[in-house]
């Protein structure tokens, strides 16, 4: 048993492992060279439903420098364009015009390829079940003692320790009551997303290495979740931004997604520097890295350290979890495939900062300075993401601002003092919100866009997604007995409590409280609106043209595949019934209050949509609606501010160490060819000149010893 | 006893070189298969070196060598290995190694490649190359070390100057003079350091921490050595040579000058600069300090707006070893364990970058990227798969090799040794830190350009269809057999230390608190 943890970790990163290795076996037997056009009849024939692909707006994005590689003749075509014509969008669409498509990978016969995926899907569930038996084995025992704050002793052992010369680090893997809850949570959706994914990507010749990506992300995140050491915790975050980036860029085909997946990198990493820069802080007040010692030692420690060391970690969590001001990754994020959204960018990963402020919550609770700010954190997020989420035509990206406005009433919740409302929150949004990805991509796989305006009237050709998506959407606006309604609850509960008492300034307190609840109301508005002009209206979505043979299919299926809806309908449940399980004790008055606002939101949006059902309800916000769908221009500021600055700086380097520090070499080197130049020009051949040299010299050697003696 | 394995070392590598100079034809047709022998019997000289080592001893030398050498200067040939020089030491013959294993077999493919001008005057360079590397890691004596570092520079100058691409005698020429004058100030600083103890021996100079020195001495003597190790390191702003020689040297070039030559600047600071001079150490960190985190950003920053593939490793290059630097000025043992990681970290992760780029260039013949164009990961998945483990490697993702070093480089800084000022190492910390990020942001930008998009000659075939039997036969192939087995030991050795940092640790620690004996 103690080895569980371990056996938890290393079972999805052996497997992502092999995946990846046997990830290229069947291309060996069919291509020798890189690059032969086979007919495109052999994919063409198989006429199969093909990729959805999940195009992302690029307003607003951060320009780098890929542009200026654009310039060379090449026809990158932004996808957005044809993502509006309504027309399904397979990543090579754009250059395949002639009818043809020349990549390699469409080299491989439909059969290689099958036998490959089935492989591929064996070496990414089995393991993954495996770990997800594991982790429901090890909560068991203490099943939800964190919530009603009972202490376990944890279970694991430490495997040897790394000398470095100062602290050192130990291997410690172990499960408690919260990493035990929040393993669950993991590996069953990345169970539940792994066997979506083999119906979402089932065309896909990147699955094998999609899937082993998952694997390996399982294992960091459960790396994270049960590491005993702080720098081992690190190691696990870090993998885990790693797997992001490879996910969100899985179709590399387009620039665009290529561009979210370094921003995503490069965001979560500026966080995490001052994340590591808190470990340090933290580790070397207490004399170690381990999370019990840290924890141990954090009475003992003094204020400023603590405030340096949770405003440093503070940073960390706000790339992670997408917060202000580290939020802009996440919607362009998008551009992954739904089963990762719904897995790394809604359920678990971006969840992880939380995780870790509920893990370090004594001393964050000690240092009153940083539950101010991250207070005032999560109040601008919750609000700011649910107002930007109103306005996005994107489901998915609806789907994205709303998961920073959750994790912001999780923050809220921590800097409420109340970590325990905050992680039940954190599990039953893992649930719904990953439903909710995961339905919105049967809706994606369905209609083949992205955008609410190519949908409506969904019901009744998706009947199964159509209830479940309900469900979520009931969890997300907090309508009871959705598991939503309870952990919001919980959460407003806290905040009304840190307005009398806490550790929170009042100004702080009411300021949150206040945010919070301005929140219910616009949630329960955009969840309204996503719903309405999914499901329900005109069915919008154009009847495609016949494709030309090679390029694009039809969608021809009425439901997705069974192999999409079995995770769904499994998540619908705890999203349904979650609330359940955690002892729920509601206090009627806030209860009362929340779902009053989130029907006053809801019912406004409903009126809107009566007026006119084809139009978009977000007109309601007004003048407000453009500023809230560029999400505030907060990535135009952040691209004037940050990224050309340090473009212009970096070429201005080049350019000094051109002229200036390599200059200075090629000038000495010169100007040492100039002197010797000089020097040759006495060395003459001419022995007259060479005696009177000596001669002038002796005569110069005489008056100065008659001079200075 | 077992002093043998190490004269062993370096006589293998100069035997072989002299046979090709006393019989030049008789090795003609087995040239390749030539150095591959020598440079594996030095490797596995080396393993046999890694398998007899007493782990768990003191820290002291071990398989010593001590033999007078010009008695009348008291010059001692005197040789050993620790902790410290044992890592390197392997590197270096695994390097070599591959290197020959990379030529072996791409010979015979690449017709006009740089194996078939002068095959045996590489062979014979190569290999003396492997002598002076592997001896300065070995040597114990001031002036032995100094022999061992300037032989080095002869065969690499050839192998920049005559196998090299357009530009190369101008980047040669550049390349030694450069170095030799560093050089030129080191040997300075080790006869003062001479003049002043009245002994060369390494050892005895450490063990004695400074002693009989006066400080102003220490830091002079300090300044002279760490010019010239720094010129080899290259620490900012001495760097200038690095890129020119890098983009015009052959890929074995740049992976042995990336490799190993570097290594031998930082290994100097470890063996010879911070325990002999202590006090002069301890002077000069902060501005040693100073100039390895400008290196970073500025390496960084000259990344982000490079145009060629191997220029931009090469100053990649310079940030790197900012972080090795920064590690050596916090005269912790943590820093300098740091330090010693980072330096065998960047050896494998940028030899294989380096191998990678020179694969590039062999296939697109140009390592421009906008030339390059996008879409590798389509046209040629494996190399594109190769490219981007190195450069996850090399921008310190933890779980690979390149994390460690630079982690615990900067832990250094968080808590230099006692007399250094705090605040200016944790500025320099900060700085450090935000120089990793945009390591991050110009590998990723890299490999957005080269491996992401769509590949461009797919573009332009559908304009033309006919041609599309000619651009087949162009279409260059994936990585091949070859160059697999000269990669796959650098990548399981990257996921090794990445994953299992403590076999190195282990290693490093206890000769390092012995050498910061004075300051820790």
């Amino acid at each position: 048993m103690t080895t569980f943890p371990l056996l938890a970790v290393l079972l999805p990163f052996i497997a992502a492992c092999a995946g990846l290795l046997l990830s290229r076996l069947p291309h060996n037997n069919t291509r020798t060279s890189g690059r032969i056009d086979l007919p495109h009849d052999s994919t063409a024939t198989s006429g199969r439903t093909s990729l959805p692909h999940d195009s992302t707006a690029t307003s607003g994005r951060i320009d780098l420098p890929h542009d200026s590689t654009a310039t060379s003749g090449r026809t990158s075509l932004p996808h957005d364009s044809t993502a509006t014509s309504g027309r399904i969008d397979l990543p090579h669409d754009s250059t395949a015009t002639s009818g043809r498509t020349s990549l390699p990978r469409n080299s491989t016969p439909t059969y290689g390829r099958d036998k490959a995926h089935t492989r591929a899907a064996w070496i990414a569930i089995l393991p993954t079940a495996a770990a997800a038996i594991l982790t429901i084995w090890l909560a068991w025992k203490p099943g939800l003692a964190y919530f009603s704050g009972t202490a376990t002793p944890p279970t694991g052992q430490t495997y040897g320790t790394i000398v470095t010369g100062g602290l050192p680090i130990s291997l410690t893997l172990q499960a408690d009551a919260l990493s035990s809850v929040i393993g669950v949570l993991v590996t069953l959706v990345a169970l539940a997303v792994q066997v979506y994914s083999v119906g979402y990507l089932e065309d896909d010749p990147r699955y094998p290495s999609y899937s082993a990506f998952i694997s390996l992300f399982t294992s960091a995140m459960l790396l994270v979740v049960y590491a005993g050491d702080l720098l081992v915790l690190y190691v696990g975050w870090e993998i885990m931004g790693l797997c992001s980036y490879l996910l969100i860029g899985h179709w590399w085909e387009d620039r665009g997604n290529s561009r979210a997946a370094v921003k995503a990198f490069l965001v979560t990493r500026l966080g995490d520097v001052g994340f590591l820069f808190g470990i340090f802080v933290l580790g070397t007040a207490a004399g170690s890295f381990r999370v019990s010692e840290v924890l141990a030692r954090v009475p003992e420690m003094s204020a400023a350290t603590l405030v340096t060391a949770t405003m440093l970690l503070l940073a960390g969590v706000a790339g992670k979890s997408a917060q202000v001001p580290l939020h802009t990754w996440l919607p362009d994020a998008m551009a992954g495939p739904t089963p990762i959204s719904a897995l790394i960018h809604a359920a678990t990963m971006v969840a992880a900062g939380i995780f870790i402020v509920a893990r370090l919550f004594p001393a964050f609770a000690a240092a009153r300075p940083t539950l101010d700010v991250l207070a005032v954190i999560a109040a601008l997020g919750m609000l700011g993401a649910a107002l930007a989420a109103l306005a996005q035509d994107d489901l998915k990206r609806v789907l994205a601002y709303s998961t920073v406005s959750q994790l912001a009433y999780m923050a809220g919740g921590l800097a409420a003092g109340s970590d325990t409302a905050a992680v039940f929150h954190l599990l039953t949004h893992g649930a719904f919100k990953a439903l909710l990805f995961l339905c919105a991509g049967a809706v994606i796989h369905h209609v083949g866009s992205n955008l609410m305006t190519q949908m409506g009237g969904l019901r009744r050709e998706l009947p199964v997604t159509f209830v479940t998506m309900t469900i979520g959407f009931a969890a997300l606006m907090g309508i009871p007995p959705a598991s939503g309604f309870f952990s919001k609850d919980g959460v407003l509960l806290a905040m009304d409590g840190a307005l009398s008492s806490g550790g929170l300034t009042d100004a702080a307190a009411f300021f949150l409280y206040g945010c919070a609840l301005a929140t219910v109301a616009v949630t329960g508005a955009y969840a309204t609106r996503a719903w309405l002009r999914t499901f329900f209206g005109e069915a919008r979505a154009v009847a495609l043209p016949e494709p030309e043979p090679g390029t694009a299919h039809v969608v021809d299926v009425r439901e997705a595949p069974r192999t999409m809806l079995v995770p769904v309908i499994l998540l619908a449940a705890p999203a349904l019934l979650l609330g359940f399980a955690g002892e729920p004790h509601v206090e009627l008055g806030v209860a009362a209050v929340s779902v009053l606002l989130a029907a006053l939101g809801a019912g406004a949006v409903y009126a809107f949509w009566r007026l006119d059902p084809v139009a978009d309800p977000a007109r309601l916000l007004g003048p407000l609606r453009a500023p809230c769908e560029r999400a505030f221009y907060v990535d135009t500021l952040y691209a004037a501010l940050f990224v050309r600055p340090v473009l212009a700086l970096a070429r201005l380097v080049v350019r000094t160490d051109d002229v200036v520090v390599d200059g200075a070499v090629r000038g000495s080197g010169k100007s040492a060819r100039g002197l010797s130049g000089m020097l040759r020009l006495a060395q003459n051949g001419n022995v007259q000149l060479y005696v009177s040299g000596v001669l002038a010299g002796v005569l110069l050697i005489a008056v100065g010893a008659v001079v200075f003696t | 006893m077992m002093g043998w394995i190490p004269v062993a070392l370096l006589a293998v590598p100069l035997l072989g070189a002299l046979l090709l100079l006393l019989a030049p034809r008789t090795f003609r047709g087995v040239l390749p298969a030539y150095g591959l022998i020598f440079s594996g019997v030095t490797l596995a000289l080396s393993l046999a070196l890694l398998a007899l080592y007493d782990y768990g001893g003191p820290a002291r030398m071990r398989f010593e060598l001590d033999l007078p050498w010009i008695p009348g200067l008291g010059l001692r040939l005197h040789l050993g290995v620790d902790g410290v020089s044992l890592p390197l030491i392997v590197l270096t013959a695994l390097l070599t190694f591959l290197c020959f294993v990379y030529l072996c077999w791409g010979r015979a493919r690449a017709t006009g490649g740089f194996m078939s001008a002068r095959p045996r005057a590489l062979v014979f360079t190569l290999l003396v190359l492997e002598v002076g590397m592997i001896g300065t890691f070995l040597a114990l004596d001031l002036l032995l070390f100094f022999v061992f570092f300037e032989i080095v520079l002869i065969p690499m100058y050839f192998l920049i100057g005559v196998w090299g691409g357009e530009g190369r005698r101008a980047a040669s020429i550049k390349f030694i003079l450069y170095t030799l004058l560093g050089s030129v100030v080191m040997l300075l600083g080790l006869l003062l350091v001479w003049a002043q103890t009245g002994t060369l021996d390494i050892e005895a100079l450490t063990a004695a921490h400074g002693a009989g020195m006066p400080r102003s001495v220490q830091i002079l003597a300090f300044v002279a050595i760490g010019i010239g190790l720094a010129v080899k390191t290259p620490m900012w702003p001495l760097h200038t040579w690095l890129p020119d020689a890098h983009t015009e040297a052959p890929t074995v070039g740049s992976v042995l000058l990336a490799g190993v030559l570097l290594k031998m600047g930082t290994y100097g600071f470890a063996r010879i600069a911070i325990p002999v001079l202590p006090e002069g150490a301890a002077a000069v960190a902060p501005w040693l300090g100073a100039f390895a985190v400008v290196g970073i950003v500025y390496g960084a920053l000259a990344c982000l707006a490079q145009r060629d593939l191997k220029r931009m490793i090469a100053y990649s290059s310079v940030g790197h070893m900012g972080f090795v630097l920064l590690g050596f000025a916090t005269l912790t043992p943590v820093g300098v364990n740091g330090a010693l990681f980072a330096n065998v970290a960047h050896g494998l992760i940028t030899g294989l970058l380096f191998f990678l780029a020179g694969a590039v260039k062999e296939r697109y013949h140009t390592s421009e990227m906008p030339a390059l164009g996008g879409g590798m990961l389509a046209t040629m998945p494996r190399l594109g798969s190769m490219l981007t483990f190195a450069s996850i490697a090399s921008l310190g993702l933890p779980g690979l090799a390149g994390f460690w070093g630079e982690m615990l480089a900067l832990f250094g800084a968080f808590q230099p040794a006692n007399g250094l000022p705090r605040g200016l190492f944790l500025t320099y910390m900060v700085i450090g830190g935000l120089g990793a990020v945009l390591t991050a942001a110009y590998f990723l930008v890299m490999l957005s350009r080269v491996t992401h998009g769509r590949p461009r000659d797919s573009a332009e075939r559908h304009e033309s269809p006919d041609e599309r039997p000619i651009a087949v036969s162009l279409a260059p192939s994936d990585v091949r057999g070859y160059e697999l087995a000269a990669w796959t030991p650098l990548v399981i050795l990257i996921l090794l230390f990445g994953l299992w940092p403590g076999l190195l640790l282990s290693l490093t620690t206890p000769p390092v608190q012995a050498l910061l004996g004075a300051l820790s």
